[in-house]
Formats: C-alpha cells, sequence, structure tokens
C-alpha cells in the first residue's frame, strides 16, 4: 500500500520538501503543496471513510470544497482538533494527523458496515416510522441515536487559538479567482476600482490553470501558459488586494458578505502559536463579480460510491495540477466531453486508460478523435450497470444503452478498473447568487439552473454564469464587465481564441441498471446515503415538495450540502413526478457555503470580551476591599463585602444593621442619570411621569413614575430641579439607555414642538449614598460650611457644594428610609470622595454596603424595584402607588391605560407584604401563593417577588403580587414548597418605620 | 444586514440603527376622550404587510435620530428614507 503514485511532474509541487504526516495511524509522505487528499492518492489510499448510515467504504471523490466522503478529523485528541474537514482543501504539514470519521474500531474493519446488509431495513424515513412507538419510549431510543448519530469529534478543551474579525469596504469584490475572476478582478483594478479578489484556494487559477489542452489557444498559448502570465501581472495593480484561501461562506442582502479567511491552517504546529486563524471578513461592496465557476456532476448509476470512483475533473486535477495518478487502470464514464480531456491529461502522462464509456452515440471533436486514434476503447451508448470492490473498486460491467436510456439491452461486459472518473456535465456554483435574494431560471436545454433576475449590484462571470468555453467566457466577460463597471475598453477587446469544445451532452439523471431499482444501489446524496430509491420512496409515499423529499430522504443535508447530488435528486423528483425541473424549482442554498468554525463566527468576543462591561470609579476600591460583584445590566456592582470569611447572608445582615444603627455608604454611581434642559422641560416631565412637576421648586427633589403607553409600570427614580429650565433625572440602573431612548422618540416624534434636550451623564458623575442616624455627622465633617439643618436642607432638597476643591451635587433623598445624602462628584474624584467619606466615618463605624443589603434595606421600607417587584403587568394602582397618579393632569404617558377595563379590575395582581407564621422561615423569591391546600388543580394566586431576613425587625419579611391582594390584609395564605407548606399572612408592605420618623433623625 | 441611509448620517450599517414599528401612528391628542376601543387601536394594533410598509427607524447608535422608511417587505429593498414631520412619498 506504500507504492508511489507520483508521476512527473507539477510546478505546485514542491519535490524537495518532503512533509510526513499521519492518517490514521501511520506515517506517509507527502509533499509541500500537496491536500491530504493528493497525498493519499499518491500513496494509493482512496479508502478514507465511512458513510453515514449504511457505513460504505467510501474513498476520495472530487479535488475542492464540494468533497462529500472524504471528510476527516483533524489531530484528533488534542484542543486543535476539528471534525469534519475535507482532505481535499486540507493542505499538508510537517505533523499533521488526521484520522477517518464514522467509523469504528478501523476505517479497514467497522462494526457499523453490518448496516449496508441491514439496508433493506433503513429506508428513506426510518427513524420516523421505527421510533413512533411506544412514544413513551421516546426517551430511551434517543439515547442509542444520539450515541449513533453525528460524524467527527468536537475538541473538549478550549481553542488555543485567536481568531479576528475585519470589516472591509470596496467597490468590486470578486468571488473566485479563475479565469472570469481574475479577468474580472484585473479589469476593475486597473479601472480605479478598489477591487479585492478572493478565492477558496491557495493557488490563483481555479481550473484554467491546470488545461493544458493542446486543441485550446489564448493568444496562440495554451490557456494555462496564457493564464500564468495574466497572473504574474496583478501583482503590480494598485487597487487590486488578492486574498487566498479565503471562502465566502455567506452573500447577504445589499452587497453584504462574510469571508473566512484561513490564515494558519496550512502551518506546522509551531508557527501557528500567537498568530490569528481564521479571520472573519464582513465585506461591503459597492459591486460584487460572482465568478464561481461550476461543479462537476457526477452519474447516478448502481454501486457508484466504491472507493476509487471519482469525479473525472478530479482525476484530471490530481495528474495536472498535484501530479499524481489516482489509478493504475483508469475508466472514465462520461455524459459529455470534459472526461476526454481528463483521460487525454492522463495519456499525456503515460498513465494508463483502459476505456471510455459515453452514454452518447457520439462525439466528432479533435479530442475524441485523437484518443480514438492513440487506441484507447470507446464504448459509445453504453452504460455502467454495476461495479464491483468492497474497499477499493477493482471492476465495472456495463451494457449497451436503449435508445430511449431507460433500460439496457445486450449482454454485459466486464471490466477490470481501479479508477473510475465521472462526468455527468457542469452544474453552476449559483449558492452565493441565490443567497443574495437573486432568482434562478432553468434552461430546459442545457439542464442547468442559471442566474436571472439581480436584486443588488451583482454580475456572474464565467461558468457559474452558464458561460463554458473559453470563446464564451472571454466574449461575455467582456461585455458583462464594460455594462456593470461602465468602461469603453477592456484586456479582452483584442484576444484571439482557438477552442475544439464540444457542448454535445445527453442527460440521464438516473441510468438504467440491468437489475430492477430495488435491488441497486444508485447514491444521490453520498455524505447522507441517500439513494435515487428513497427519492422515488418519498414521492410514492406522497411528497411532492423538494423541500419535504429533502428532509424526508436527508438528500443534500450534509456538511457538503449536496453540492454533487442535488441536481439528481431535482431530475430524478421531475421524471418520476413527470413535472419540469423549472417549475420543481431548488431548495433554498442557505450560508454557509462551506462550514465555518465557532472560532471564526466569534472572533475576539471570548472570555472577558465575551460582552461589554462598565465599571464605577469606586471599583478598584470595591476590588481592594474583596467584594463580591453582580451583574446588573451591563454594570459590575459591588453586591456585598464579606469580611473573615462571612457568608452573604452574614455579610448581609451585618451590613443592613449597621447601615440601619449608625452609618453605611453605597456606591450608587450606576444609576441612570439624564441632564434634561430646555424652555419647556416642566413641561416634558409632566408628560412622561404620572405625578406634577410644574410645581417643583427649584433646589428641591421630587420622586418620580414613569408608565408605558399600555399603562404598566417602566421605571422611577427622583428628579431634581436645578433651575428654572434644567433637571437631574435618575433612573434605574438597568433601565437608563431604555428611558433616554423612549423620551428620545417622544421629543422627536410626538412632541416635537417642545424645547427640551436630553443628554445622558450617567457615565459623568460618581455617586456615593450615605445614610443612617450618624450620616449628618460625617458630611458635617467633609463640608464643614454647609447648613445641614432641616430648615436650609430638607429631606428631598438639593445643594451645590464643595468638598475641598471639588465641586459636588449633594441630595438628601432616600433609598433605605434614612436620613440619607447622595453625593455626586465628576467621575475622575469618584474614589477620592468614596475614601474621604469611610476616613470621616471611620469613628462612626462607617460600613459599606452592596446591592444586597441596598435591596434589603428598602425591602424593609416597602419601596419597589422596578423589574423585580414589577414585571411589565403591573400598574401603579396594582402596587398601591395611587398617591403618586395625579388626577388633575389631563395627560400623561400611560393615563388613558389606566382607564381600560382590564387595567381597572379588582381581581389583578397587587403588592403587598407577606409575614410567615415562623418568622425564622424565609420565602424563596418565586415561590408560588395559594389561598387553598386540597384544591386540585389548585388557582395560583401570585408569587414572591422580594424575600429577606430582617435584622432590624428580626424576622422574615416579603413583597409579593397576589390577586385581588389589595383586600386581603390579614388573611392567611400558603406558600406550597416542595417539602412543605409555609403558612403566610398578608400584610402592609411598609415592614418599618411606617411613619417615616427616620429620615429626619 | 441592509444599508441604510441615515438622512442625517449618510450610509451605515444596520447594526447601528433599531426599528421602531409601523410609522405614521400619531398619538391621540385627546386619550381621555377615546373609547377603550378607540384607544385600543392606537395601542396595540398594528399591521404587518408583504409588500411596502411604512416603519419607523431610529439611528440608535449613531445620531440617535428617529426618521421614517419604506420598505417592501418581500425582498427588504429600501424605496425610500425621509425625516420625521416630512410627507410620506406617494405609492
Amino acid at each position: 500500500m506504500t507504492e508511489n503514485l507520483r508521476v512527473k511532474s507539477s510546478e505546485y509541487i514542491d519535490e524537495t520538501n518532503r512533509i510526513s504526516f499521519k492518517f490514521n495511524g501511520k506515517t506517509y509522505h507527502g509533499f509541500k503543496g500537496d491536500t491530504l487528499a493528493s497525498a493519499l492518492l499518491a500513496n494509493n489510499v482512496h479508502l478514507v471513510g465511512r458513510s453515514f448510515k449504511y457505513h460504505r467504504p467510501r474513498g476520495i471523490m472530487t479535488s475542492g470544497s464540494e468533497e462529500p466522503n472524504a471528510i476527516v478529523q483533524v489531530n484528533p485528541g488534542t484542543n486543535r482538533t476539528e471534525p469534519n474537514v475535507r482532505a481535499t482543501e486540507l493542505e499538508i504539514y510537517e505533523g499533521l494527523e488526521a484520522s477517518s470519521q464514522n467509523c469504528w474500531p478501523s476505517v479497514e474493519f467497522d462494526i457499523g458496515g453490518i448496516n449496508n446488509f441491514l439496508s433493506p431495513f433503513f429506508p428513506a424515513g426510518f427513524y420516523y416510522k421505527t421510533f413512533m412507538w411506544p412514544a413513551s419510549f421516546w426517551e430511551k431510543y434517543e439515547f442509542f441515536i444520539r450515541h449513533s448519530a453525528g460524524l467527527g469529534k468536537s475538541p473538549t478543551s478550549n481553542d488555543p487559538d485567536i481568531y479576528d474579525h475585519q470589516n472591509i469596504h470596496c467597490d468590486v469584490l470578486v468571488v473566485g479567482a479563475g479565469i472570469s475572476g481574475i479577468l474580472a478582478a484585473k479589469n476593475a483594478a486597473k479601472n480605479n476600482f478598489k477591487t479585492l479578489l478572493v478565492d477558496e484556494k491557495n493557488e490563483l487559477g481555479g481550473s484554467t490553470i491546470f488545461e493544458n489542452n493542446e486543441f485550446n489557444k489564448i493568444d496562440n498559448k495554451t490557456p494555462s501558459e496564457w493564464l500564468k502570465k495574466e497572473i504574474e501581472e496583478l501583482k503590480n495593480i494598485k487597487y487590486l488586494e488578492i486574498k487566498t484561501r479565503t471562502s465566502v461562506a455567506a452573500y447577504h442582502q445589499y452587497n453584504y458578505l462574510l469571508a473566512r479567511e484561513n490564515l494558519t491552517d496550512h502551518l506546522e504546529e509551531k508557527d501557528k502559536t500567537n498568530k490569528i486563524r481564521q479571520r472573519l471578513l464582513k465585506i461591503r461592496a459597492k459591486k460584487v463579480i460572482l465568478a464561481t465557476g461550476a461543479l462537476e456532476r457526477p452519474l447516478i448509476f448502481n454501486n457508484n460510491d466504491r472507493p476509487g470512483i471519482m469525479l473525472s475533473s478530479a482525476v484530471k486535477k490530481y495528474s495536472e495540477f498535484y501530479g499524481v495518478a489516482c489509478g493504475s487502470k483508469n475508466v472514465f464514464f462520461t455524459n459529455n466531453d470534459s472526461a476526454y480531456e481528463s483521460a487525454m491529461s492522463l495519456y499525456n502522462k503515460g498513465i494508463n486508460v483502459e476505456a471510455i464509456i459515453d452514454i452518447r452515440e457520439q462525439s466528432e471533436s479533435k479530442i475524441v478523435k485523437k484518443l480514438k486514434e492513440a487506441g484507447i476503447k470507446i464504448y459509445w451508448s453504453h452504460s455502467i450497470v454495476d461495479t464491483t470492490g468492497y474497499k477499493r473498486l477493482n471492476s465495472i460491467s456495463i451494457m449497451k444503452l436503449s435508445n430511449d436510456g431507460a433500460s439496457v439491452t445486450g449482454s454485459k461486459i466486464f471490466i477490470s478498473c481501479d479508477c473510475l472518473g465521472v462526468a455527468g456535465g457542469w452544474t453552476p456554483a449559483v449558492h452565493l447568487y441565490t443567497q443574495s435574494g437573486s432568482k434562478l431560471k432553468f434552461d430546459e436545454e442545457r439542464q442547468i439552473f442559471l442566474p436571472n433576475q439581480n436584486t443588488s449590484e451583482q454580475i456572474s462571470v464565467g461558468s457559474c454564469g452558464g458561460d463554458f468555453k473559453i470563446d464564451e467566457i472571454l466574449k461575455n466577460l467582456n461585455q458583462k464587465l464594460k455594462d456593470t463597471l461602465n468602461i469603453n475598453d477592456t484586456d479582452l477587446d483584442s484576444i484571439k481564441v482557438e477552442i475544439d469544445q464540444e457542448n454535445s451532452k445527453r442527460n440521464i439523471w438516473l441510468l438504467p441498471s440491468d437489475k430492477p431499482l430495488g435491488k441497486t444501489k444508485p447514491f444521490v446524496d453520498y455524505q447522507n446515503d441517500a439513494t435515487a430509491k428513497d427519492i422515488k420512496l418519498a414521492l410514492r409515499e406522497g411528497f411532492r415538495s423538494i423541500e419535504h423529499v429533502k428532509r424526508y430522504t436527508t438528500t443534500g443535508m450534509g456538511t457538503d450540502q449536496g453540492k454533487l447530488g442535488n441536481m439528481h435528486a431535482l431530475g430524478i423528483i421531475a421524471d418520476t413526478a413527470g413535472v419540469k425541473m423549472g417549475e420543481l424549482g431548488t431548495t433554498t442554498f442557505r450560508p454557509p457555503y462551506t462550514p465555518l468554525t465557532f472560532g471564526t463566527i466569534v472572533g475576539r468576543n471570548v472570555g472577558k470580551f465575551f460582552d461589554i462591561f462598565r465599571r464605577t470609579p469606586m471599583n478598584d476600591w470595591h476590588v481592594e476591599n474583596e467584594a463580591e460583584f453582580e451583574n446588573v445590566g451591563q454594570w459590575k456592582r459591588a453586591w456585598y463585602y464579606p469580611i473573615n470569611g462571612e457568608t452573604m447572608y452574614q455579610a448581609v445582615q451585618r451590613e443592613s444593621k449597621a447601615a440601619r444603627e449608625s452609618a453605611g455608604i453605597l456606591d450608587a454611581s450606576t444609576l441612570g442619570k439624564i441632564d434634561i434642559q430646555g424652555s419647556d422641560a416642566s413641561e416634558f416631565l409632566n408628560r412622561v411621569y404620572t405625578n406634577a412637576w410644574s410645581k417643583l421648586a427649584i433646589g428641591k427633589c421630587r420622586y418620580g413614575l414613569m408608565l408605558n403607553e399600555d399603562g404598566m409600570v417602566y421605571d422611577d427614580g427622583v428628579t431634581t430641579r436645578l433651575g428654572e429650565n434644567h433637571y437631574l433625572m435618575t433612573t434605574t440602573t438597568g433601565g437608563a439607555a431604555n428611558v433616554l431612548g423612549k423620551l428620545e422618540d417622544y421629543l422627536q416624534t410626538e412632541w416635537p414642538e417642545l424645547d427640551v434636550y436630553l443628554t445622558s451623564v450617567t457615565d459623568h458623575y460618581a455617586t456615593a449614598s450615605l445614610c443612617g442616624p450618624n450620616s449628618k455627622k460625617i458630611i458635617k465633617k467633609i463640608i464643614p460650611d454647609l447648613d445641614l439643618s432641616d430648615e436650609n436642607f430638607p429631606h428631598m432638597s438639593f445643594k451645590e457644594a464643595k468638598i475641598g476643591n471639588i465641586q459636588c451635587r449633594i441630595m438628601r433623598i432616600s433609598f433605605t428610609g434614612e436620613h440619607s445624602y447622595e453625593i455626586n462628584v465628576q467621575a475622575s474624584y469618584g474614589k477620592d470622595l468614596w475614601e474621604k467619606c469611610l476616613e470621616a466615618g471611620k469613628e462612626f463605624n462607617i460600613t459599606p454596603y452592596g446591592t444586597e443589603t441596598m435591596h434589603l434595606l428598602r425591602a424593609e421600607k416597602g419601596f419597589i424595584i422596578v423589574g423585580q417587584d414589577t414585571d411589565g403587568t403591573m400598574t401603579p394602582i396594582d402596587l398601591q402607588m395611587d398617591w403618586i397618579v395625579s388626577k388633575k393632569k389631563y395627560d400623561f404617558i400611560g393615563k388613558r391605560s389606566l382607564y381600560r377595563s382590564d387595567t381597572m379590575k379588582e381581581d389583578r395582581k397587587q403588592l403587598v407584604g407577606l409575614l410567615t407564621e415562623d418568622p425564622n422561615v424565609i420565602l424563596e423569591e418565586g415561590a408560588q401563593i395559594v389561598s387553598e391546600l386540597n384544591q386540585s388543580p389548585v388557582e395560583m394566586l401570585g408569587h414572591v417577588t422580594s424575600s429577606y431576613f430582617s435584622p432590624n425587625l428580626n424576622k422574615s419579611i416579603a413583597l409579593a403580587v397576589v390577586r385581588g391582594g389589595k383586600d386581603m390584609m390579614g388573611k392567611q395564605l400558603f406558600v406550597p414548597m416542595e417539602n412543605k407548606n409555609i403558612n403566610v399572612t398578608v400584610a402592609n408592605p411598609v415592614f418599618y418605620d411606617e411613619k417615616n420618623e427616620r429620615l429626619n433623625a | 444586514m441592509f444599508l441604510i441611509n441615515c438622512p442625517y448620517c449618510g450610509e451605515r450599517d444596520q447594526q447601528e440603527f433599531k426599528a421602531g414599528g409601523e410609522a405614521h401612528i400619531e398619538r391621540p391628542k385627546q386619550p381621555t376622550e377615546l373609547s377603550d376601543d378607540e384607544w385600543a387601536e392606537y395601542l396595540f394594533m398594528r399591521k404587518n404587510i408583504k409588500g411596502i410598509q411604512f416603519e419607523r427607524w431610529n439611528h440608535a447608535h449613531g445620531c440617535r435620530k428617529w426618521f421614517n422608511m419604506v420598505r417592501d417587505t418581500s425582498n427588504d429593498q429600501i424605496k425610500a428614507i425621509y425625516k420625521m414631520g416630512e410627507k410620506p412619498p406617494s405609492q
């Protein structure tokens, strides 16, 4: 098995650079320039994998990204392992390891191969039909199905590589660097269009670069020689950028394309480190030129999947480009002239061609004549009816095809061979074209789908646009370029082309065998093991839509997305159902064209960059003092400050007690702050808040509740009147951006007549909230000259002051019910302010507290948190906050909705307090509340929204929303838990200091 | 991914924008005079047209301005863009 099938010689293979690699644990050698596929073929390895369903041995089919069979696990068992890599695209490097997938214990001996012999029991829809009954068994089936499903293995440890995203804007994007793409890019760039040319391969030139057919000439040179000269000229064009190993994955609307640029996959392990592995290019192009080429079609005949059966174009590429003979006894099977070019290539290199089987009656082109003269046997009007060889093709049998192509006649001829090149014609690669939203039409004569209605600035050139012959390609390309780029002349005007290419083709979607269809295995989708039989079965069972047949038979649903077989599936459906292909349409081609790694998709947004976060100016202090943090929106907020190994519960109890007994300090910098200015600012606040604002004096603060137009509570916060036409609004931490957006919306669209300007100043100020009976003394120490008397600086008022030289705004407002001050300074002084307060508060045992203690303290007072005690279905009335809803104002956002029949219902869920019978039992937030225990089904009255153990009351307290709760004061309810039922009593939600005496304490 | 021509900033990527639902639904000037049904009509009812639709868009991660867009929802072609307060183009 180690014989060398390398033939002299290819300029793309560097035979001085020998590379060793491992495949299925065995060491092989190849050369720089080889793909894994070409290197394996040079070592005469065809068997590379097992098929998905029947575990049939499979070989390398193609030489490109359309490969359905040769998909391998790269570097198995490492953190760089990747499944489903196409061996035909994987460039080998020293130390590469790869292994076959979907086989156990080995690709040579695969237990699953038994499925092949059981195949009569696995028709299309096998799973749907078999695992339906009894329904309760699904979980048992699922276990086994999941274990046998899937191809490769995903890595189990972190990806060591770096990935990146890049935005690119260009005038012209050319996709595909075959002859059409190269000429298009060259002419665009030469006419000063900023042009980007991308190709999925590592070399430019597409298939023309190894087109050495002596009967085709461009300017008296072979196409390959001529194109090399063109490629050489690309280097010096100013506005042209070229990216190889770059595969366009998706073509979205408005010429927005995503491409993956592969940067290190072809490098040795040691050269991969600290480099960007793959880059996702986000390309916005003014014009897109698709030059994606065409994919050769296989032919569908009995046992057409054995290792050694390949596309004819692949046999040619391996011989011409990689210098590898795919077999020693080669046969071609064709319906057009393409196979003759492949045969000629082998013949010229001295590789044995046994025969050519052609389903056509004849062809008169020069190349056919030349091969005939060379003594190669051509069987006209013949078809292959069967093949043999389990792990490698060893013979084919052929019979004469009837005139209508529906059956075979005469006697069987056996031909011994080890490689069969199959040529079924060419399918334009229109995948990206249709992804862009553009529409195809079916060309009945040539049996291909072609671009028809463009929806964006785009053209399709070369074979993806339906031009297969070099003279047609150049002529049409020339005209399309002139039209689309609006230029008068191109390089292509003066090119002379001689060709000997004939288009004659005989298209038979499913070739007949001497056996009935039921006894044959004509594969349509190689990867998913869907045969022509399965498709016909689906039609017999009543499926008509191509989309349904696809899903039922899994045709085209593999990692290759049916690039080879989809057309045949359509053809077989059309023939069987007696409809025209054009009427049948195609399945939808969805991105990505070839699979993308997760790394490429996420780029740099991993680890700590997964989501952006915001930190307050005091953050460093919190970190130094070992605070635990919680995420609030994008903010990292200090949650609690454990001391000496305290649990969260212990820390919060301590912090809560300290704040009420002496002094506490909270970092409140994250609260949203919106600066509101303009002569209509008061009127504006009147319209957006439920309460009245016109009479708020300068220097005073007021709490406001904001509703949605549907009457539900949206946000709350204190707003301060800084001047006649100047307010500072605070919002909840999480709601800041949305509130600003909503206010802007009303200002710009509903009330453009108002003179109001909104500016977000959340990040401009740092805020320390100082509370507790000693807070006044601490402020006095920091700002000795400020008059803190209740007369000069009462609750709900504001003063400007200076702490040293630092200007600050102090609001006397309270979210804890204690005497408290919120001090705002310019953000850069935030940490300084914080430390000054702590220093001054030392003698009062000032205790920093986090968000959890803040929540507890406000719950003792029955203050709501929007988003915790409300959920978008609570009106202010439901919250028992009728006092804040102005009856006098004619209108405000949401007012009308408070009088809808639904919002006025008596039995809406309403906010109440709950006290547990046993004061030591703390309810779970989210727990359901019922009034009956022995009812089934039981009516759920509501749920607990906030629950804590109050150290200041020495009992547990909870807030809850309960249906009709307002009228249940003192009533006993139950909170059923998994192991017990908790008795609770409905109470006033204000648990602590009901008369608000502590505010002025 | 659309390319949206913000009337204040020029062509920008769709990810800078936020869609704001159907356009030209004016907030009633006197909500208290409306019946429940009339208010519900304003509050809840929105069209979902296959074809030409008038929409509000906001350049949320840009100039923060709201504007109107005419879009064919069947193929996502943007037919027109105009500022708030301007007359919609005739159909």
